[in-house]
């Protein structure tokens, strides 16, 4: 059986590479033929999950880094943003909308909540001291199901 | 593509033009840019105009509430118009048209601060 179709990158925890990131993901799952909303809420999540790993994860160390990983099985797509960093001790709490743990930096705490708004499904696995792997997977409601 | 910020002033109000992406990346030059207008303009009314802002995530609403934190302050109001409704549904979701009036233009964001063009 085939693995099924994906791409993976490994970069910088930089935040000038995080423009990079939304892009190269949304061209990827651009094969699905999704609408503009779909793509720009995909390139929204992956925004929120590498400034997470860049800001939390590894609190703007640029030696960090970040993987992220992207399949397609069927319609829907499957993204992983992983680092390596400091981890979440209190995954729950994060979720929470309006928490975050750095307000002195102005972070409006809606990062997780955008995540599951605009995806259809979100699971944080972290460890304190070993890093944080964010999956979150979408159905692409395909423009061509439309004209059939 | 990142950001370019243009700024206008309009008696006691300050538009702040935004064309391009507002993210973790690009939102430390706009803040610190209007925190030097805010500093030396003491009590001064903020017209966000969006229009040719294409993407924003959460470091955009994280910038836009300390500013209004500051306007707010100086006894200031914050209007945002040209909202694409992308940005519509961020702004949504996070509670932001609760504090800041929403405006279709520029001039009716002004005309709204009592400042006719």
């Amino acid at each position: 059986m085939s693995r099924g179709n994906f791409m993976s990158l490994r970069f910088a925890a930089r935040s000038e590479n995080e423009s990079f990131a939304r892009v190269a993901v949304a061209a990827f799952v651009s094969q699905l033929d999704p609408t503009l909303e779909e793509i720009t809420d995909i390139k929204t999540v992956i925004s929120e999950a590498v400034t997470n790993a860049i800001i939390h994860g590894y609190e703007n160390d640029p030696a960090g880094e970040i993987a992220i990983e992207a399949r397609i099985e069927g319609d829907t797509v499957v993204i992983s943003v992983e680092d390596s960093g400091r981890g979440i001790e209190d995954v729950e709490q994060a979720r929470q909308p309006l928490y975050t743990s750095k307000p002195e930096l102005e972070r409006s705490g809606m990062g997780f909540t955008i995540m599951e708004n605009f995806m259809d499904r979100v699971e944080i696995e972290s460890s304190p001291g070993k890093g944080t792997k964010v999956t979150m997977t979408k159905r692409i409601e395909s423009k061509k199901a439309l004209y059939n | 593509m990142g950001l370019q910020i243009e700024l206008k002033r309009h008696r006691k109000a300050l538009v702040v033009r935004l064309k391009g992406e507002l993210d973790h990346h690009t939102a430390e030059g706009l803040r610190a840019k209007l925190d030097e207008e805010i500093k030396q303009s003491g009590d001064i009314s903020l017209v966000l105009s969006l229009k040719g802002l294409t993407f924003m995530d959460s470091s955009g609403i994280g910038v836009i509430l300390g500013r209004y934190r500051q306007i707010h302050a100086g006894g200031g109001k914050m209007v945002v118009c040209g909202v694409h409704p992308h940005l519509h549904r961020l702004f949504e979701m996070s509670g932001l048209y609760k504090i800041i009036a929403l405006e279709n233009d520029e001039k009716a964001a002004l005309a709204s601060l009592g400042v006719a063009l």
